[in-house]
C-alpha cells in the first residue's frame, strides 16, 4: 500500500467543558476516497476545521505528506494549510464570493500562483508579458475546470446567481484550482437531487483517477458514500467506532448499533 | 492618599455614568449584533431634554429638588425612549437582512443627523444648567488635602446602583428578560417559539435609551454645562467601557464604566488631562486587538 | 377602499404623535441664554412644532394612500403641500416653508413613482437597454473627463466655479482612495481622514521647516501615510467589520489629538500657516517673485492673473485624481484587486484558498492610506494654512458617505456622489446648516431604500466570452 497522504493521531478537540473530538487517529491516501460518516454532531465538520486550520486542535497530531513536502498542519496558520500544504476545502453551505462572475472565482482560487507572477503587482502593474502569459494558463486551467463541471457558458455570470447544484460543483472546481493534494469535501451532495448527486459521483472518481489526489468526504448520502469510497470512518459522539472498506462498514455490528439504531436498510444506498 | 482618595471619589462618579450608557451598548450589540453609533446622541438628547425639564421645573416653582430630580428622570427617560425606539424602527429594523455593514453606516447617519437636529433647535453654544444640588462634607483631610464627596456624587452613585439593581432584576427575572435572551441566543428560535422579536428589539432600544438619558441627566448635573457635540465623546468612551467589560455582558459593563472612569480621572489627575481622551482611545484600540471579549464576554467561536 | 381609510388615518396619527413626542422639547422649548446673569429661558417654537406635525400627518397619509394605489389622492395631498410650502403664507419660520414643500415634492414623486419605473423597467428590459447601460456609463465617463479637462476655459470658470471644482475634486480623489479600503476590500474605514492629516501635515511641516517644495514631498507625504496606514493596520486588520470600524475611529481621535497637544511639533490649534504653494518648473504663482525666484507669468511671458493659481491648483488635484482612478482600475484586474474584492465576499472562503487575509488588506489599507496621503500634501498646499480642525471625524463620515451613496466599488459613482453632496450644499449656501442634517439622513435613507448606491452595477475583472456577446447573459 501507498504511504498515507495524511496521518491523524490522537485528534481532540475541546471547546471549554465540551469534548467534540476525542482521540480520533485515522489516515487517508492518495489516489483514493476516505468517507467520515457518522450521525449529526458526531465531530465530522470539526474533524475538517481541524485539519484546514480552522480550529487549533487541543491535542494530537495532523501530518501531511505529499507534493512539496511534509507538514505538521497542527501547526500553521490558517491560510498557509492551503497556500503550502496544498490542503482545499469545501463547505457545508457553500462558500462562494456570490458578487463575483464565475470565472473570478476559479482566478482567485489560483491567487497565489498569480502574486508570484504579478511580482507582488509590481509586474502586473506595469504589464509585463511573463505575467500576461502566468494569467493566460490560470484562465485556461479555470476553462478546463469549467468544462469538467459543464459552466463554460456561465463563466462570466455572478456565482450568486447560478442554481444550487451548480454552486456545489463550483465549489469543488475552484478548490480543485488550488491545485491541491488533498480535497476536504464537507457533504457535497446535500441538497442535491439524484441526477445532480450521480454526476457529483462521476466528478469525484474522475478527481481521484484522473487528478490522483486524495479525497476526504463528509457525506450523509449513503448512496453517494457507498459507491465511491475506498475506506470508511464511522465517528460518533466524537469517538471513532469503526473503520474499514464499505462493505466491512455495512455489516459492522458496532456502527449497525451505533450509528443506526435498528434500521439496518439505511445503509443499503 | 488624600489626593488619590478624591480622584478615586471622582473618578467611580465618572464611572457610572459610563456604565449607565455602556448598557445600552452592550444590549444592543448582545442582541442583534449591531454597534448602535447613535446610542451617544441619545444621551445627549436625554441631557437637553434634562435641562429643558428643569428650567421648565424652575418656571413652575418647583423649588424642591429632590421633586424636581425626580419629575425630570421620568421625563427625560420617558421622552428619550421614544428616541430608541423611532431610531430603532425607521433606521435600523428596514435593515435586517441587509449586507453586515449597512446598519453601522445607517447609525452613522442618524448620528450625524440627531447632532444637527439639536444644533439647529438649540443652538451651537455650550448650555450652563445651573446647580441642582450643591455641598457635600469632608471625608476626612490629610496632609492638608480635604477628601471632599458631594451630595450631588452619592445621588449620581445612588442612583446608578438603584437602576442596575433594577435592570438586572428585568432582565433575570421578567418575560421580558426571559424573551430578550432568547432573542440573543437565537432569533428564529425564539420566533418561532412565539416570542416577539421585533417588539423584543424594540424594548431593547427603548430600555437602553431611558438609561441613557439617566445617564444624560446625571452628566448635566455633574458638569453642570452640555452642548450639542457632548454625545460622540461620552457615547465612545461608553462603548470602550462596554468592550472592556465583554460586549453583550451587563455586569461587564458596569465594571468597563467603572475602569474606564478610573483610567480617564487618574491619568488627567497624574499625568496630563490634554491626553486623556487619547487614553481611553488607546485602551479601545488595545482591548480590541489583545482581548475582544473583553473582562467577563465569552469568546466567540467562529462557526464554519 | 373604503375600510382601509380609518386605518391609515389611524397610522398618520400614530406618526404625527410619535413625531410630536419627539419634537416636543428639543424644538418646542428652544433654551436661550436671557442675559443679566438669570440663566436660561425659553424661545417657544410649539407653533413651528405644530406645524411639522400637521405636516408629517398629511405626509404619512399621503404615502399610505401610494402605497395601497390611492395614487390621485396621494398626488392632490403632495401638490397642495406644494403649493402651501411656495405661498406667501406666513409660517414661523422659513425652513418650515422649504419643509412642506419638499415633504410635498416627495410625497409626488412616490406617488407617481409606480408608473415612471414601470416605464423605466420596460425600457431596461429590451436588450438594447441593457447595452445601452453598461456602454452608456463608458461613455459618461469620458464626457465627464472632458468636462472636467475643458472647465477652465469654459466662460464659466470664475474664481467660485474653480474653488468649487477644486473642492469637488479633492473629495472624488478621497472617495477613489477610500473606494479600495471600503468599496472592494469591505474593510469600513472611519479614521480615513487620519491619512489625509498626515499626508498635510508631512507637507506643511518639511516645507516650512526644511523648505522642500511640493512635488519632493508628495511623493514622500504618500510613502508616509502609507506607512501609517501599514502601522495602524497590522494589529488591528484581524478584527471584524464592525470592530474595525470604531478601532479606526480611535486611531484617527488619537491622531488628531496628538496633533492638537503636540505644540512643539503642529503648533496645536493655532495650526501652520504660510505653507508654501506647488511650483511649475521652479516658479512661483505670485505677482511680485519672491528673492531668488520666478514667478510663473514672467516665465510664461504672460500677464499676471490670480485665477492663474487656482487653474494650476485645479490641474494638479484632476491629475492626481486621475492617477488614483486609473491605478485602482488596474489593480482591480490584478490577482491582489480579485483577492481585495473575495475577502469582501468571504473572508472565510479566502482563507480556505490559502489566501493571507492580513497581507491583502495591509496592501488595500496602505494604498487607500497613499493616496489620502496625496490629497492632504494637496490640500495642505492649497490652503497654505492647515489645522486640526480640518480632519475631525465628521471628514470621514463625508467620505465614507461619497462612497456609499455612489455605490460601494463604483468609481463614476463616486463622481455623483461628490457633486451631489459637495457641489450641490456649496452651490446652494442658504441650506447652511441644514446641511449636515441633510447629510446625515441622506446616508440612512441610502441604507433603507438603495443599499447598493447610486451605481450597482459590476463590471467583471475578467472575462472568458467577450462582453456583450451574451455567452452567459
Amino acid at each position: 500500500m501507498m504511504a498515507p497522504l495524511i496521518e491523524v493521531e490522537h485528534l481532540t478537540m475541546r471547546f471549554g467543558g465540551l469534548v467534540a473530538i476525542d482521540d480520533v487517529s485515522f489516515t487517508a491516501h492518495p489516489r483514493s476516497i476516505t468517507a467520515i460518516i457518522g450521525p449529526n454532531g458526531a465531530g465530522k465538520t470539526t474533524v475538517f476545521n481541524c485539519i484546514t486550520g480552522f480550529y487549533k486542535p487541543t491535542v494530537g497530531r495532523l501530518t501531511l505528506r505529499g507534493g512539496p513536502g511534509e507538514f505538521l498542519l497542527e501547526r500553521m496558520r490558517g491560510h498557509e494549510i492551503g497556500q503550502k500544504a496544498r490542503v482545499a476545502r469545501t463547505f457545508q453551505n457553500i462558500r462562494l464570493f456570490p458578487g463575483m462572475t464565475v470565472l473570478e472565482n476559479l482566478m482567485v482560487a489560483q491567487h497565489n500562483k498569480l502574486m508570484r507572477a504579478s511580482g507582488w503587482s509590481l509586474l502586473g502593474l506595469l504589464g509585463v508579458a511573463s505575467f500576461r502569459r502566468a494569467e493566460e494558463a490560470a484562465i485556461e486551467l479555470s476553462r478546463l475546470w469549467l468544462e469538467r463541471i459543464g459552466l463554460v457558458a456561465d463563466a462570466d455570470r455572478p456565482a450568486g446567481e447560478l442554481p444550487y447544484g451548480a454552486q456545489r460543483r463550483l465549489e469543488i472546481a475552484r478548490a480543485m484550482c488550488t491545485e491541491p493534494v488533498l480535497l476536504c469535501l464537507d457533504e457535497p451532495a446535500a441538497g442535491l437531487n439524484p441526477r445532480e448527486s450521480a454526476e457529483l459521483n462521476e466528478l469525484l472518481v474522475s478527481i481521484r483517477d484522473r487528478d490522483g489526489i486524495g479525497v476526504l468526504l463528509i457525506e450523509h448520502d449513503m448512496s453517494v458514500v457507498m459507491q465511491i469510497s475506498d475506506h470508511i470512518v464511522v465517528l460518533d459522539y466524537g469517538r471513532k467506532i469503526a473503520e474499514g472498506a464499505p462493505a466491512a462498514v455495512r455489516n459492522d455490528p458496532a456502527v449497525i448499533r451505533a450509528y443506526l439504531g435498528t434500521d439496518e436498510k439505511a445503509l443499503d444506498g | 492618599m488624600a489626593y488619590f482618595t478624591q480622584q478615586l471619589i471622582n473618578a467611580i462618579t465618572l464611572g457610572a455614568i459610563y456604565g449607565l450608557i455602556a448598557i445600552g451598548y452592550t444590549m444592543v450589540y448582545g442582541i442583534i449584533g449591531m454597534i448602535n453609533f447613535a446610542h451617544g446622541e441619545v444621551f445627549m438628547i436625554g441631557a437637553f431634554i434634562s435641562l429643558i425639564g428643569f428650567i421648565i421645573c424652575g418656571s413652575l416653582g418647583i423649588s424642591s429638588a429632590p421633586i424636581a430630580i425626580v419629575l425630570v428622570l421620568l421625563l427625560a427617560m420617558s421622552f428619550s425612549a421614544v428616541y430608541g425606539w423611532a431610531i430603532e424602527r425607521t433606521a435600523y429594523r428596514p435593515l435586517r437582512g441587509s449586507f453586515r455593514l449597512a446598519p453601522l453606516i445607517s447609525a452613522i447617519g442618524v448620528s450625524i443627523a440627531l447632532q444637527n437636529y439639536v444644533q439647529l433647535a438649540q443652538g451651537a453654544r455650550p448650555k450652563p444648567g445651573g446647580q441642582i444640588v450643591s455641598g457635600g462634607f469632608n471625608l476626612f483631610t490629610a496632609d492638608g488635602f480635604d477628601v471632599r464627596v458631594t451630595w450631588l456624587q452619592i445621588i449620581i452613585v445612588l442612583v446608578t446602583i438603584v437602576l442596575m439593581a433594577g435592570f438586572t432584576w428585568v432582565i433575570a427575572r421578567t418575560s421580558l428578560g426571559r424573551q430578550q435572551r432568547a432573542c440573543e441566543q437565537d432569533m428564529k428560535m425564539a420566533a418561532l417559539l412565539g416570542v416577539n422579536v421585533d417588539r423584543t428589539i424594540s424594548l431593547t432600544f427603548v430600555l437602553g435609551a431611558a438609561l441613557a438619558a439617566v445617564a444624560g441627566m446625571l452628566f448635566l448635573m455633574y458638569y453642570g454645562v452640555i452642548d450639542f457635540f457632548i454625545g460622540f465623546l461620552a457615547g465612545i468612551k461608553a462603548f470602550t467601557a462596554a468592550v472592556l467589560g465583554g460586549i453583550g455582558s451587563l455586569p461587564g459593563a458596569m465594571l468597563g464604566g467603572l475602569l474606564i472612569g478610573l483610567i480617564e480621572v487618574f491619568w488627567a489627575g497624574y499625568f496630563s488631562s490634554e491626553y486623556k481622551d487619547v487614553a481611553a482611545f488607546a485602551i479601545l484600540v488595545l482591548v480590541l486587538i489583545f482581548r475582544p471579549s473583553g473582562l467577563l464576554g465569552k469568546p466567540e467561536i467562529e462557526k464554519v | 377602499m373604503g375600510p382601509r381609510l380609518p386605518l391609515m388615518l389611524k397610522d398618520a396619527g400614530l406618526t404625527a404623535f410619535v413625531a410630536a413626542a419627539l419634537g416636543i422639547f428639543i424644538v418646542g422649548f428652544r433654551t436661550v441664554d436671557m442675559g443679566g446673569g438669570k440663566g436660561l429661558g425659553f424661545d417657544y417654537h410649539l407653533v413651528d412644532l405644530l406645524v411639522a406635525v400637521v405636516v408629517i400627518f398629511i405626509g404619512r397619509l399621503g404615502l399610505s394612500m401610494a402605497a395601497n394605489g390611492l395614487r390621485w389622492p396621494a398626488i392632490v395631498l403632495g401638490v397642495a403641500m406644494i403649493v402651501a410650502g411656495a405661498s406667501p403664507m406666513k409660517l414661523p419660520s422659513g425652513f418650515l416653508h422649504w419643509f412642506v414643500a419638499l415633504g410635498g415634492m416627495l410625497l409626488v414623486i412616490r406617488a407617481i413613482w409606480p408608473w415612471a419605473s414601470d416605464a423605466m423597467g420596460a425600457a431596461a428590459r429590451t436588450p438594447s437597454g441593457l447595452a445601452l447601460g453598461r456602454a452608456g456609463s463608458k461613455w459618461f465617463g469620458w464626457l465627464l473627463l472632458a468636462f472636467a479637462v475643458l472647465l477652465p476655459f469654459s466662460p464659466v470658470a470664475d474664481q467660485k466655479t474653480m474653488d468649487l471644482g477644486v473642492l469637488i475634486l479633492t473629495y472624488v480623489m478621497l472617495g477613489w482612495g477610500l473606494n479600495i479600503v471600503v468599496g472592494l476590500a469591505g474593510l469600513l474605514d472611519l479614521g480615513y481622514v487620519a491619512f489625509y492629516a498626515v499626508g498635510a501635515y508631512a507637507y506643511a511641516l518639511l516645507s516650512t521647516q526644511y523648505g522642500l517644495g511640493f512635488w519632493t514631498v508628495l511623493p514622500l507625504a504618500g510613502m508616509m501615510a502609507a506607512l501609517f496606514g501599514i502601522m495602524l493596520g497590522f494589529p488591528v486588520l484581524r478584527l471584524r467589520g464592525d470592530y474595525l470600524a470604531i478601532v479606526t475611529l480611535g486611531f484617527g481621535e488619537i491622531i488628531r489629538l496628538v496633533l492638537l497637544n503636540w505644540f512643539d511639533l503642529t503648533n496645536g490649534p493655532a495650526g501652520i500657516g504660510s505653507i508654501p504653494g506647488p511650483t511649475l518648473f521652479g516658479a512661483v504663482f505670485a505677482e511680485t517673485p519672491p528673492p531668488g525666484k520666478q514667478t510663473v507669468s514672467e516665465m510664461l511671458g504672460i500677464a499676471f492673473n490670480g485665477n492663474h493659481r487656482l487653474i494650476f491648483l485645479y490641474y494638479i488635484i484632476l491629475g492626481l485624481a486621475l492617477i488614483t482612478n486609473l491605478f485602482t482600475q488596474r489593480m482591480r484586474r490584478l490577482p491582489v484587486g480579485r483577492a481585495w474584492e473575495a475577502l469582501r465576499e468571504d473572508e472565510t472562503a479566502c482563507q480556505a484558498l490559502g489566501i493571507n487575509p492580513t497581507n491583502t488588506k495591509l496592501t488595500a489599507f496602505a494604498i487607500g492610506a497613499m493616496f489620502a496621503g496625496f490629497a492632504g500634501s494637496f490640500f495642505a498646499a492649497k490652503q497654505r494654512f492647515i489645522s486640526p480642525e480640518s480632519f475631525v471625524f465628521i471628514e470621514s463620515a463625508i467620505i465614507l458617505a461619497i462612497v456609499v451613496l455612489g455605490g460601494m466599488g463604483s468609481q463614476i459613482g463616486v463622481v455623483l456622489a461628490a457633486v451631489l453632496l459637495i457641489g450641490l450644499p456649496e452651490w446652494f449656501r442658504d441650506l447652511g446648516s441644514y446641511r449636515m442634517l441633510a447629510f446625515g439622513l441622506a446616508m440612512v435613507l441610502i441604507m433603507v431604500f438603495k443599499p447598493r448606491g447610486l451605481i450597482s452595477h459590476r463590471e467583471p475583472s475578467i472575462r472568458l466570452h467577450p462582453a456583450g456577446s451574451g455567452g452567459g447573459g
